[in-house]
């Protein structure tokens, strides 16, 4: 059960953008800034390792002149999300790892 | 992730998050308790106009091209003069609400919200006026009424789920309406007037009256 629990998964702000790239196709920087009530330079690190793991997939245009950055969630950042839910589930269920 | 506690709080913030991000939930019941009177008024005022519920079939049939011009001007002023007062007291109070609960009111989720409530609502605009056009003035009236109801079923995937039972009575209205010729003119202010006061004191008290003080 423990190698369940996703090391990725950690720090509550992954879990945040995690979550909420579960529901919505993709976000931009912004949004998730607003959502989950983090700072730029707090929020850029983690989505970088949530981007390393090869959980989100980033998308850099252009609007106008001002660069948009969006960020989506891979079916590999989904399906290690459901495990890692999963596993939270029935740890709370049974009490023990 | 080292006592149940820490994962029971982890699970609940996904939770919330996951509902947050992906519903608009600052519609605010007021707005549909306003958008219901400003209806009533409407509809009031189209039938002391009217004197009568004459948009039925057969007493357009009757009229002559002047007066039907005249109803056709008249219903299009006082309908648009509805709709616009209905809008604006709707953004009013659901800016009103997000700004109270500290939420912003354009985002991603607010926004497919808008265009999947507008893409019927525009059709269904568009759809009256070429029934003005043919001369087919009570169609308006069910027609109304089901594009917006289908309007309202097809936005509350992105708000709250309630919504979707709004859309499906002013569907189900709409329908009756078309057959129910006669009285078009209160089957409309039922469906506008009345289910959105219903509605909107059910979703102020739902969602509203246990949070405002917080």
């Amino acid at each position: 059960m423990l190698e369940h629990f996703n090391k990725a998964f950690e720090s509550k702000a992954r879990l945040g953008i995690m979550s909420v790239l579960m529901v919505n196709e993709s976000l931009s920087f912004n949004a998730l800034k607003e959502l989950l009530n983090l700072t730029d330079g707090n929020l850029a690190t983690h989505l970088r390792a949530l981007e390393e793991q090869g959980y989100l997939l980033v998308r850099k245009q252009f609007v106008g002149r001002k660069p948009n950055t969006t960020y989506g969630a891979t079916s590999e950042g989904r399906l290690a999300f459901t495990n890692h839910l999963n596993a939270l589930e029935a740890f709370i269920r049974t009490g023990q790892y | 992730m080292n006592s149940q506690q820490d994962s029971i709080q982890a699970l609940s913030e996904i939770r919330d998050l996951m509902h947050r991000s992906s519903k608009f939930l600052s519609l605010s019941g007021l707005s549909g308790i306003f958008a219901g009177i400003t209806a009533l008024i409407g509809a009031s005022v189209a039938y002391l106009r009217l004197k009568t519920d004459a948009f039925n079939y057969e007493s357009s049939e009757q009229m002559t091209v002047l007066t039907r011009r005249d109803m056709i001007e008249f219903i299009l002023i006082d309908g648009s003069i509805v709709l616009v007062v209905a809008i604006l007291l709707g953004c009013f109070f659901t800016i009103r609400k997000a700004k109270k609960s500290g939420q912003s009111v354009w985002n991603p989720v607010s926004k497919r919200m808008l265009v999947s409530l507008l893409i019927p609502l525009v059709t269904g605009g568009i759809f009256c006026l070429a029934m003005f056009y043919r001369n087919m003035l009570w169609v308006s009236f069910p027609a109304t009424l089901i594009f917006y109801g289908l309007a309202l079923l097809n936005a509350s995937k992105y708000t709250v789920r309630d919504l979707e039972y709004l859309g499906i009575l002013e569907v189900i209205l709409g329908l009756i309406s078309l057959f129910l010729t006669g009285y078009n003119l209160l089957v409309w202010a039922f469906g506008f007037g009345v289910l959105h006061i219903v509605y909107g004191t059910l979703m102020y008290f739902k969602y509203e009256r246990g949070t405002s003080h917080s």
